[in-house]
């Protein structure tokens, strides 16, 4: 088997983006960080970061309104969870299945536990 | 921006340090130079520069020939040695007498970076520790604004809440305009910064690939077991698993690791330019 642990950096960062709304710190429709400023606060190379905007733009999730900086896309949701959960499917998830097995955890005792995990921490959702 | 064409250097005729290094370098990217011990990195900014010249062959910076010195080459680079020279004068004086040689010089730039550096004194600069006059030529040297900028092993000497300090400047200084070559051994203090990636080993040019090529030709892996039929560039035992470079055969990208890059590049150099060409 062959685990991926390490995503690209652009695709980090613009996975950065999409948890930022959907934690609704960046609201639909508005401006968002700057390519400098993401480059300064994540110390990495401004051309990374385009990348990354290139990539989100490609996926209709931001828009560059020329002159001004970019934006989400008013009605990008649905397509943020669907980029997050390939990422998810993709990276995330065969490492949490793998430690399953090894460890010989039944995926039907967990539903409570992840019951318990939303009710805890996102009591508004 | 810059052209390096059969480049052959020796400190003596005999013994050829580079031998034939032809190397293209465009604007827009910050470039990390890679290399052994002795592999010559620090010579070969000393001759971008014209501190050192090439036995054969020649070197093209921003369209001037570096060994001619003249003042309208030298206003359009910048070179930021390993370990800094500064003269017994006072902040204020050093910047009277140095700023004038580069037109696009920015004192506000240069206040704002010594602030960000943590550099301030009203004493002269040669009472300074070491780490703190470097990171003065570190502010100067990047507020002059040359098209091209060369540091060679920029953290080293720095202490730790400067070199977080100095990624933040780089990236904030950094533009499509301008070009930035680093040389260094300190790969983590840099790893997300550079974007290309120059690699030479016994006086030969081995990689000169975006990030974003390495990426798509490499797969950097862990993996629990050696993967069998495919040809390992690199492999090195950790706690997590083994850490592997192969060929990547398939469109999913991975992070590229610079240091296991640096080993599979320099234990393979004829698989690598097969690759990459």
């Amino acid at each position: 088997m062959n685990f991926r642990q390490n995503q690209p950096i652009y695709l980090q960062i613009a996975e950065y983006v999409c948890e930022q709304i959907l934690l609704k710190k960046w609201k639909l429709g508005d401006k968002v960080m700057s390519i400098r400023d993401i480059a300064v606060v994540m110390e990495v190379n401004p051309n990374t970061v385009q990348r990354a905007y290139d990539f989100l733009q490609q996926r209709n999730i931001i828009t560059n309104k020329r002159g001004v900086g970019y934006f989400t896309e008013e009605d990008a949701m649905e397509r943020i969870l669907t980029f997050r959960k390939e990422q998810f499917m993709d990276n995330e998830l065969p490492v949490f299945f793998r430690n399953l097995y090894l460890l010989d955890i039944d995926v039907k005792e967990l539903k409570n536990q992840y019951d318990q995990f939303v009710k805890d921490n996102f009591k508004n959702k | 921006m810059i052209e390096i064409a059969n480049l052959s250097f020796g400190y003596n005729k005999k013994k050829l340090l580079y031998k034939n290094l032809t190397l293209s370098l465009e604007a827009g990217s910050i470039y990390g130079l890679l290399g052994k011990n002795g592999a010559g990195k620090s010579t070969l900014l000393k001759n971008l520069i014209g501190l050192l010249f090439p036995t054969n062959g020649d070197i093209w910076v921003n369209g001037f020939l570096p060994k001619k010195r003249l003042p309208s080459f030298l206003e359009t680079i910048y070179f930021i040695p390993e370990e800094v020279y500064v003269p017994s004068l006072t902040i204020d004086r050093y910047i009277n007498l140095f700023a004038p040689f580069y037109p696009n010089f920015s004192k506000e730039n240069m206040i704002r970076h010594l602030e960000e550096l943590d550099v301030k004194t009203a004493d002269k600069l040669n009472t300074l520790s070491f780490g703190q006059q470097k990171k003065f030529i570190i502010a100067f040297g990047l507020a002059c604004n040359t098209k091209v900028l060369l540091l060679d092993e920029p953290t080293n000497g720095l202490d730790i809440p400067s070199k977080k300090r100095f990624r933040k400047l780089i990236a904030a200084e950094m533009n499509d305009d301008r070009m930035i070559f680093i040389s260094t051994h300190q790969i983590r203090d840099l790893d997300n910064l550079i974007d290309r990636v120059v690699i030479v080993d016994e006086g030969e040019l081995l990689l000169n690939a975006s990030v974003a090529t390495i990426a798509e030709k490499l797969l950097f892996t862990t993996v629990d077991e050696m993967p069998a039929g495919d040809k390992i560039l690199y492999a090195e035992e950790s706690l997590l698993g083994i850490y592997v470079v192969t060929e990547n055969k398939n469109t999913a990208e991975s992070k590229v690791n610079l240091e296991h890059l640096f080993n599979a590049v320099t234990e393979n150099p004829e698989i690598i330019k097969q690759i990459f060409n």
